[in-house]
């Protein structure tokens, strides 16, 4: 091959590799940008006063005589709405024509609902039982939605079957032409941030706080730690084992079919599918051996342990086998035991090797959601406590974004917390990663002197 | 084991491996110098195999006591296998299997009720490249003397200076014991190793080419500390290099494929060898 053509195959090769390493990073970037952007908001958003009634009401947080001062200001501009509606009230128990009567109280009814949503209970209404009615909305970006759908009622353009239906928008006001109910419109328009009050706010409750209500308020306390128990859990069982199964491998298995029948099974097994290992935790740990009665946090590392088995036993062989043959002979020339040589020299020196595969797979167990739904999952559920692990399930990170994304009644309303959760799990397992590699190099430095 | 000079000169023979048994020779300027000269090791038709292959052939010899013996020979000849017989470090691999005897102090090295482990602690080894444990320099020394029980820092402190000044490596190191031992020199790594080794105790100190992988500086410190050590412990040493085996040693055995061609006073080997083989290995006819 002449020089020219090698010069050639070398640069388009280069810029082959150049091509597709930035195809990946845009990739990331696609993947990320939305991840990070959707989650911060969940931390980081402009919450109106319902938001800091609902800390202080449920968290028991924020400086009582300002939100006191806060409600009283608000109540102030929310008077003279409560006042139009009132008036309108009046004006339809007068209504003589019962058609008509009937067609405003339908329509009314619509306006009530979207106030309610804006702004919380009405005078008037029933306290409502659920939390998520008892107040208006927290997030000045939502209430911005709500107001829209209050001034404008939709409507659909099907007059052409040929094209899909348009929407269009028709004010609400129209409805109400005439009626003492319609200088309240242009009102809610020009007074709602003062009925609400919008304040930029750092809601870092969002990762210490409790659910309420189903996520619709609140935090994300016990996804959190629901995560963290489960997958440290799954490490107490799988890095034990993991790590004797690979001392046994490579030290004491000799050379034989079962030991090559071993491996491969390892091997196998470090391929099935994770809802495979779903099912085989809830028939085995589960209704087999009867570890809790129903979904427990104890069955569901048990779970991720098989799960993750069989990279720590991997990570592990490969760092034991990578020792230098010669601090085998330093020490069995010394005198030492075969176990006290992998004990006090082996191990220590293959750590590194076996703490990465370990926090690796750590992460790996925090982020898996198959093999958690039929043993330790719960959509909604308590905090749980170390006294609980052995009975009671528990919500967990993975299994909720899951949950929320698809499965969750006001699924729309709370894609922030969505977002909020997917942002906590990345950064915890990215966290961990970055952590087994500053811990492997520390440990490596410490070895190399 | 004696032998008659009538065996000796069966050895060109012995040589195509048709003969089974071959017999020490004695040298005749044996001395029994710092109360040594006694059997230390002693090898009865002792062979070695690698699954089929026999890589030693029915060795039979007297290591004499508190003497240094080198083992010379061209590569692949046997010759490191045959030293690591002696503690048992073959025993790392699973192919490895002897015939024949091969005795310590009038135990059977190979024995039934051998404790390997308790052999190894008197017969200790330096490997071809320095290995120290990557702990402390400190940690290194004391690791031998804790492996058989000695926990107390005090005791351990004595040990650890003792050994480093037999080693000829206190001076250099006093004041970082508790540094990693891989950030010491090549040379210091052995030096080290070497140390390790004597903090056991040892009757017998087993050295498997301790300079092959140190510069010309490094290998002169080496070869003055088995001058040092000479008379106080049995020292076998291989090597590849006949300059050093007749600098450093009293004794030398020549292998050639898995025979032991010669074994005689290094002086007697060196100047007036008895067998034409061991003669065209040290004029350097081939290697």
């Amino acid at each position: 091959m002449n020089i020219g053509t090698r010069k050639i195959l070398d640069r388009s090769f280069t810029a082959l590799g150049v091509t597709s390493i930035v195809l990946m990073a845009m990739a990331l970037l696609a993947v990320l940008v939305p991840i990070v952007n959707g989650g911060i908001k969940a931390v980081f958003f402009q919450a109106t006063i319902e938001h800091r009634k609902l800390m202080y009401n449920e968290f028991g947080r924020g400086d009582a005589d300002e939100l006191e001062r806060q409600i009283r200001q608000a109540e102030s501009i929310r008077e003279p709405l409560f006042a139009i509606l009132a008036n309108f009230d009046a004006e339809l128990e007068t209504m003589d024509d019962v058609s008509l009567k009937r067609s405003y109280r339908s329509k009314y009814n619509q306006v009530r609902n979207h106030l309610h949503d804006l702004l919380g209970p009405l005078p008037g209404d029933t306290e409502p039982l659920l939390l998520r009615f008892q107040y208006g909305k927290t997030r000045w970006a939502q209430a911005e939605e709500v107001l829209h759908d209050l001034l404008f009622v939709t409507k659909w353009d099907s007059s052409n079957p040929t094209v899909m239906a348009k929407k269009y928008f028709v004010p609400r006001v129209d409805d109400f032409q005439g009626t003492a109910l319609a200088p309240l419109f242009a009102y809610v328009e020009t007074h709602l941030d003062e009925m609400l009050l919008p304040q930029r706010t750092f809601y870092w409750g969002f990762l210490t706080d409790k659910a309420l209500d189903a996520h619709i308020f609140g935090g994300i306390s016990a996804e959190i730690r629901g995560t963290f128990f489960l997958a440290i859990g799954a490490m107490l069982f799988a890095f034990p084992l993991g790590v004797i199964a690979a001392i046994y491998f490579t030290e004491y298995a000799k050379d034989n079919f079962l030991t090559s029948m071993l491996r491969s099974a390892n091997s196998t097994l470090a391929g099935v599918p994770s809802i495979v290992f779903g099912l085989f935790g809830l028939a085995f740990f589960i209704n087999t051996l009867k570890v809790s009665e129903s979904k427990s946090v104890l069955a569901g590392s048990l779970t991720l342990a098989i799960m993750i088995l069989p990279t720590i036993i991997r990570a592990a062989e490969e760092a034991i086998l990578s020792v230098p043959k010669t601090y085998r002979e330093a020490s069995l020339g010394l005198g030492a035991t075969k176990w006290r040589t992998i004990v006090t020299v082996i191990l220590p020196a293959a750590l590194p090797g076996i703490m990465t595969g370990g926090i690796i797979s750590l992460g790996r167990a925090a982020g898996e959601t198959a093999p958690i739904i039929f043993t330790a999952a719960v959509s909604v559920g308590a905090t749980v406590g170390l006294a609980d692990v052995f009975s009671q399930p528990t919500p967990a990170l993975s299994w909720n974004i899951y949950n929320l994304a698809s499965e969750h009644e006001a699924a729309n309303e709370i894609r922030h917390v969505q977002y909020g959760m997917v942002l906590a799990l990345i950064s915890i397992v990215l966290l961990l990663n970055m952590s087994a590699i500053l811990l492997r190099a520390r440990i490596s430095k410490k070895l190399k002197g | 084991m004696l032998m008659t000079a009538e065996s000796h000169d069966k050895s060109v023979s012995m040589r195509t491996n048709e003969s089974s048994s071959r017999d020490i020779f004695i040298p005749e300027d044996r001395k029994m110098v710092h109360g040594g000269g006694k059997a230390h090791v002693v090898a009865k038709n002792f062979s070695i195999y690698y699954g089929d292959f026999e890589a030693v052939k029915k060795v039979n010899a007297d290591i004499l006591s508190k003497y240094v013996t080198a083992i010379i020979g061209p590569s692949g000849c046997g010759k490191s296998t045959f030293l690591r017989a002696i503690n048992r470090m073959n025993d790392l691999i699973p192919a490895c299997h002897t015939s024949g005897t091969l005795m310590f102090d009038g135990d059977d090295i190979y024995g039934k009720n051998t404790d390997e482990v308790l052999l190894r602690k008197k017969i200790g080894m330096v490997f071809q490249k320095p290995n120290p444990f990557p702990k402390s320099i400190f940690d290194n020394i004391a690791y031998g003397p804790r492996l058989h029980g000695i926990n107390d820092r005090k005791t351990l402190v004595e040990i650890v200076e003792k050994s480093l000044r037999k080693a000829a490596l206190w001076d250099e190191v006093s004041d970082r014991l508790d540094k990693n031992a891989l950030g010491l020199s090549g040379g210091q790594q052995q030096r080290l190793c070497v140390a390790r080794a004597l903090a056991v105790e040892p009757e017998i100190l087993l050295l498997d080419e301790p300079t092959s992988a140190l510069d010309p500086k490094s290998t002169a410190k080496i070869e003055d500390l088995i001058e040092e050590l000479r008379g106080s412990y049995t020292i076998m040493i291989v090597t590849h290099n006949m300059q050093q085996a007749s600098r450093v040693s009293d004794y030398t055995m020549f292998f050639y494929e898995g025979v032991l061609v010669e074994y005689a006073p290094t002086k007697q080997l060196f100047t007036n060898p008895k067998d034409q083989m061991t003669e065209d290995y040290i004029t350097g006819r081939f290697s």
